[in-house]
């Protein structure tokens, strides 16, 4: 990893020594011990401050989209910026899905592929434990960037297998246990909507939770919005989800995201053969249609 | 403020395209066809037109049942607006039922303009279906009673 963070930096600073890029998205030491932070060196002296460790959590395409805004009025002859982002297999995945939804500029990004052992669980939440390989990664099928710019050598973690073994665990309870214990798991949320920021597919300008009118969610500190702030939130990842676990590192009150998220990462799988940010479906999966889809969910009144 | 003891009669939401299910509805009127009361109609330009949310929203709010009907699968009237929906609900129907909402409680169909009688007896299909669940509303709100309004 060392020698990974070395190589890192020296592809950093090269490319703002031959100007190619304004700002390098990477990670820095955190205030904390056991802890790195997302860091935006816009020099080549600012890359000296980058590292590579096993606490190199955040997706760091959660910022790709707000760096790369067109501002309300651009001076003239705006150009947007040239952005190099360090990249795990997930962020690399989260690229992709980016660039598909035409947020992120194709010829204006340079993603350095770093090959990735696995990241340590964040220690917060309820139930802060031993440092381990966090589940996220464990379940990984892509640890290394496929279409990176800059490939930084160094051997990753092998992929696994898609299992999504508590995915079907948990569809194996009965309605009223699965309904219990997914009220009991969003029942924690203080609604400080740290998953929504942290997420790097949640990037509306608006989100319909904010919103106010119509309001989709109100404000008021009930179990009912909570939940449809849920629902709405993780639906709006289907076929986007890339199970990177963003929003479950960020949760501060250790809430299993996971268990949710990954039902619509299996069912985009198995429903439509789709891996978001993986597989090389040009359009979201969502955003197209197949004249053969699977109708067995429709209502027939006239079948017995 | 409803008693427990009461029986309460479901209300159903149906959202219906306007080319085609909203059609085949106004067509079960006019042919006089009977069929539960218990339906809310919203009209809507497509199927396609449904948000998730809308449905989620419709269940916030009180109803025991979402119904979705559009035209069938090559007759939309924007082409490929109800093929684009059909994917969408079937990964909203799998995600609500893993996340324990019966399957019973939000519903999908397609009904042509001239099929009033297959939108009656959907209608009837799915407004049985919703009485014969036995367990209590999801995501619904409480009911603000004088205890709880502030």
């Amino acid at each position: 990893m060392q020698d990974q963070e070395r190589k890192m930096k020296a592809a950093a600073k090269r490319l703002f020594d031959d100007q190619k890029v304004d700002v390098v998205v990477g990670f820095r030491k955190g205030s904390l011990p056991n802890s790195s932070r997302p860091y935006f060196a816009r020099s080549a002296a600012d890359a000296e401050h980058l590292v590579w460790n096993g606490f190199c959590t955040a997706n760091l395409a959660a910022f790709l989209p707000k760096l790369f805004e067109k501002p309300a009025r651009p001076k003239d002859g705006y150009k947007p910026p040239r952005i190099a982002v360090i990249a795990k297999g997930c962020d690399g995945r989260s690229v992709s899905g980016l660039i598909k939804e035409n947020q992120v500029p194709r010829s204006n990004l340079i993603v350095i592929g770093v090959p990735c052992h696995g990241m340590v669980t964040s220690n917060k939440g309820a139930k802060a434990k031993k440092e381990e390989v966090a589940r996220a990664c464990q379940e990984c099928v892509s640890p290394t960037v496929k279409d990176a710019d800059i490939t930084i050598d160094g051997e990753g973690r092998k992929p696994a297998k898609t299992a999504y073994a508590r995915v079907k665990a948990f569809a194996g309870k009965s309605s009223e246990e699965r309904w219990k214990a997914f009220v009991k798991e969003i029942s924690k949320c203080i609604r400080c909507n740290a998953c929504r920021e942290a997420c790097p597919n949640c990037y509306c300008k608006t989100c319909f939770a904010d919103q106010r009118k119509p309001s989709w969610v109100s404000p008021a500190n009930e179990l009912s919005e909570t939940i449809v702030f849920h629902m709405g939130r993780m639906f709006h990842q289907a076929g986007r989800c890339v199970e990177c676990d963003a929003c479950v590192n960020a949760c501060p009150m250790g809430i299993d995201l996971r268990l949710f998220t990954q039902k619509l990462a299996q069912d985009a799988l198995d429903l439509f053969g789709s891996t978001p940010g993986i597989a090389g479906d040009e359009v979201p999966m969502l955003n197209t249609f197949a004249q053969d889809d699977s109708q067995c969910f429709i209502t027939d009144p006239e079948e017995k | 403020m409803t008693k427990s003891t009461e029986i309460r009669e479901p209300t159903v939401v149906a959202f219906l395209c306007n080319w085609c299910s909203y059609a085949g509805a106004d067509l079960a009127g006019v042919s006089r066809l009977q069929y539960p009361a218990n339906v809310r109609v919203i009209r809507v330009p497509c199927s396609g037109r449904v948000d998730p949310l809308y449905i989620i929203k419709a269940l916030q709010e009180g109803a025991d049942g979402v119904l979705v009907s559009g035209c069938h699968p090559g007759d939309c009237h924007y082409i490929s607006g109800n093929l684009v929906a059909r994917r969408k609900f079937a990964m909203l129907k799998s995600f609500m039922e893993y996340l324990g909402i019966e399957p019973e409680r939000v519903q999908f169909s397609w009904v042509s303009a001239s099929e009033g009688g297959r939108f009656a007896s959907l209608i009837e299909k799915v407004v049985k279906d919703v009485r014969g669940l036995t367990t209590s509303k999801k995501i619904a709100r409480e009911e603000r009673t004088a205890a709880n309004v502030w």
